[in-house]
């Protein structure tokens, strides 16, 4: 029922340990289980693209890794470490928030509707992590959101209030906000979903340019010209559990269900 | 004369296509009359005079007592403690209500119906009853006592008129009452923040303490400050009710001397200016703070000039319009 991503070498080579962890994830909202059993495995510098029609869980399995929700059963664990438990003598231990959020300062994730915070500038935006949580001066943060903004490409939009930039732009300085705290890997929910079209190359442009850096990638999206390039492995989810994994020029372009086959035939 | 004609002398006259056609000049109509309008300004007009032609020459008015007493030492501490009733009041009553607003929002039951019935007890009985209550609270519990419970052993006792005098508990009724009221007020500024909000500060490994502190609150003053700047307002004046118990605020000198010498008119009249004058100097901090929490938000950046500018446009330009229209129908 459930599929693990092959590995590009074999296990026993990979002496290292997986960046992103989950086994047999289960997560119910009320009545409706909408995670059902999710196993996966993501390397050191990865791109994994999940892929997959609305409720089908992508969404909210890449939130459990972010414990921005609580899983019901099962275990994720980030560069080793039980997200949102602590292990000690066999027992699990629930996380206060304040050790959760340094937790999630691992993390980095961009949000579909870009949830910058308006009543910053887009610099400010960058630096707020670093200088409240971080605790870096402002000068060194500064600094350094300059140079995100600029690998971003919106050097010059430092200044400018959310509301006066663009979508793609707003997306863009959202990059920037989640790379500002240094994370060993990025969540990227539906990040082109809200753009209109022509705006969408630049964010995933951004996106293979961070992906070509090996930063290590979970990417929920419809774009499937995307996955097929960057991504190393494709995910395909339906009902709450992987239906499909694996290379996505075979998983995308050859796939072997037949469930996997209807969706692409209806997006491509 | 052949039937032709028409249709070939219509020709010219339709477009010409965008290069030839030339840019039409101004409307010229004549503007919709409106007499009513006209006849009930000068009602207004006449009646306005009237009525304060009257008052002026009303000999009860006694101006130069109003004169007197504008500026005098009585008038003016009766300001400035009117105005240290009225900051300290919504100091306690600002910062108490985002405590209990956040209680309120708590997933605790406990918390949650504790600042409930706060607001409810609060909120729902008269600020006079409020006041007298505590004004009157040596009567009802004479005594203080720090100790354990159900026991006769006490750390500390006081009595409870000396720990609570007249100001105390007009400070007390007025800041209680501020708080049931600012505390829903902060509520829905809290609860107007889409929650992506807080999302995107926890993800980025804000705690929750400080998610509410840099990205919740600061929004959400954009929400709470037009409230709130009522709130100032209505509370400078609910001082005047301080008169029951404490004393010492202008209502309640004015009221002194009227008393002693029975000049109520002019003396309220002197009242009446002080509480006009603050009330309007307090507009002036509430567009400052719109402005400066409105950062970010297009468009919501009132000024002062603006404010000032739009306002007198709104009434100079129908004026000049008319005015422009008129000169037109008579040319």
């Amino acid at each position: 029922m459930t599929a693990t991503i092959p590995h590009a070498a074999p296990l026993a080579a990979t002496s290292e340990r997986p960046m992103v962890e989950a086994v047999e994830v289960h997560k119910r909202f009320g009545n409706l289980e909408v995670l059902k059993g999710i196993t996966m495995s993501v390397d050191r510098g990865q791109v994994v693209c999940l892929l997959g029609p609305s409720g089908s869980g992508k969404s909210t399995f890449l939130r459990c890794i972010n414990h921005l929700e609580q899983i019901d059963a099962g275990m994720i664990r980030v560069d080793g470490e039980t997200v949102g438990y602590r292990e000690r003598n066999g027992k699990l231990y629930e996380l206060r928030e304040r050790e959760v959020a340094t937790q999630r300062r691992k993390v980095g994730m961009v949000f579909q509707r870009f949830n910058l915070f308006p009543h910053m500038t887009a610099l400010e935006n960058v630096i707020e992590a670093p200088v409240q949580v971080a605790r870096r001066s402002k000068a060194d943060a500064r600094e350094q959101a300059q140079r995100l903004l600029a690998q971003v490409g919106l050097a010059e939009k430092a200044d400018t209030y959310p509301a006066q930039l663009s979508g793609g732009q707003q997306q863009r300085v959202a990059i920037a906000r989640a790379l500002a705290m240094e994370p060993e890997v990025m969540l990227f929910d539906e990040p082109t979903s809200a753009l209109d079209p022509e705006l969408v190359g630049d964010v995933l442009d951004v996106m293979r340019g961070l992906a070509e850096s090996g930063m290590t990638m979970i990417v929920v999206t419809h774009e499937i010209g995307f996955a097929r390039e960057v991504g190393d492995v494709a995910v395909f989810m339906d009902g709450g559990v992987v239906v499909e994994a694996g290379d996505p020029v075979q998983v995308l372009g050859d796939p072997t269900e037949e469930r996997t086959r209807s969706f692409l035939s209806k997006v491509l | 004369m052949t039937a032709t004609q028409p249709s070939a002398t219509a020709a010219p006259a339709g477009p010409t296509g965008p290069s030839g056609a030339a840019r039409p000049g101004p409307i010229e109509a004549v503007p919709v009359r409106h007499p009513g309008r006209w006849i009930a300004a000068v009602l207004v007009l006449v009646l306005g005079i009237g009525a304060f032609a009257s008052i002026l020459q009303n000999p009860n008015l006694d101006l130069p007592t109003v004169g007197e007493y504008l500026f005098k030492p009585l008038t003016i501490n009766g300001v400035l403690i009117t105005l240290w009733l009225t900051a300290a009041s919504m100091v306690m009553g600002v910062i108490g209500g985002i405590v209990v607003a956040v209680m309120r929002l708590s997933a605790n039951p406990v918390l949650s119906v504790a600042a409930m019935l706060f607001i409810w007890v609060f909120r729902g009985t008269p600020l006079l009853l409020q006041l007298i209550f505590w004004g009157f609270i040596g009567a009802f519990i004479p005594k203080i006592v720090i100790g354990v419970p159900f026991t006769s052993i006490e750390f500390w006792s006081f009595t409870t008129s000396d720990l609570i005098p007249a100001t105390v508990a007009a400070l007390l009724a007025l800041g209680l009452n501020e708080m049931a009221y600012a505390a829903e007020i902060v509520r829905a500024g809290i609860q107007s923040v889409d929650p992506g909000q807080t999302e995107a500060a926890h993800s980025l490994g804000m705690s929750p303490a400080k998610t509410l502190r840099r990205v919740v609150l600061p929004q959400a003053m954009r929400v709470i400050i037009p409230p709130m700047g009522n709130e100032t307002i209505t509370m400078l004046k609910s001082t005047s009710l301080v008169a029951i118990v404490a004393g010492d605020d202008l209502m309640s000198n004015i009221r002194e001397a009227y008393t002693q010498n029975y000049k109520i008119i002019p003396l309220l009249i002197v009242a009446a200016i002080w509480y006009l004058a603050l009330t309007s100097i307090l507009s002036i901090p509430q567009m400052w703070l719109e402005r400066r929490y409105g950062r970010g938000f297009n468009g919501a950046r009132p000024t002062i000039g603006s404010r000032v500018s739009t306002f007198t446009q709104s009434i100079a330009l129908p004026a000049r319009t008319a005015r422009a229209s008129k000169k037109e129908s008579a040319s």
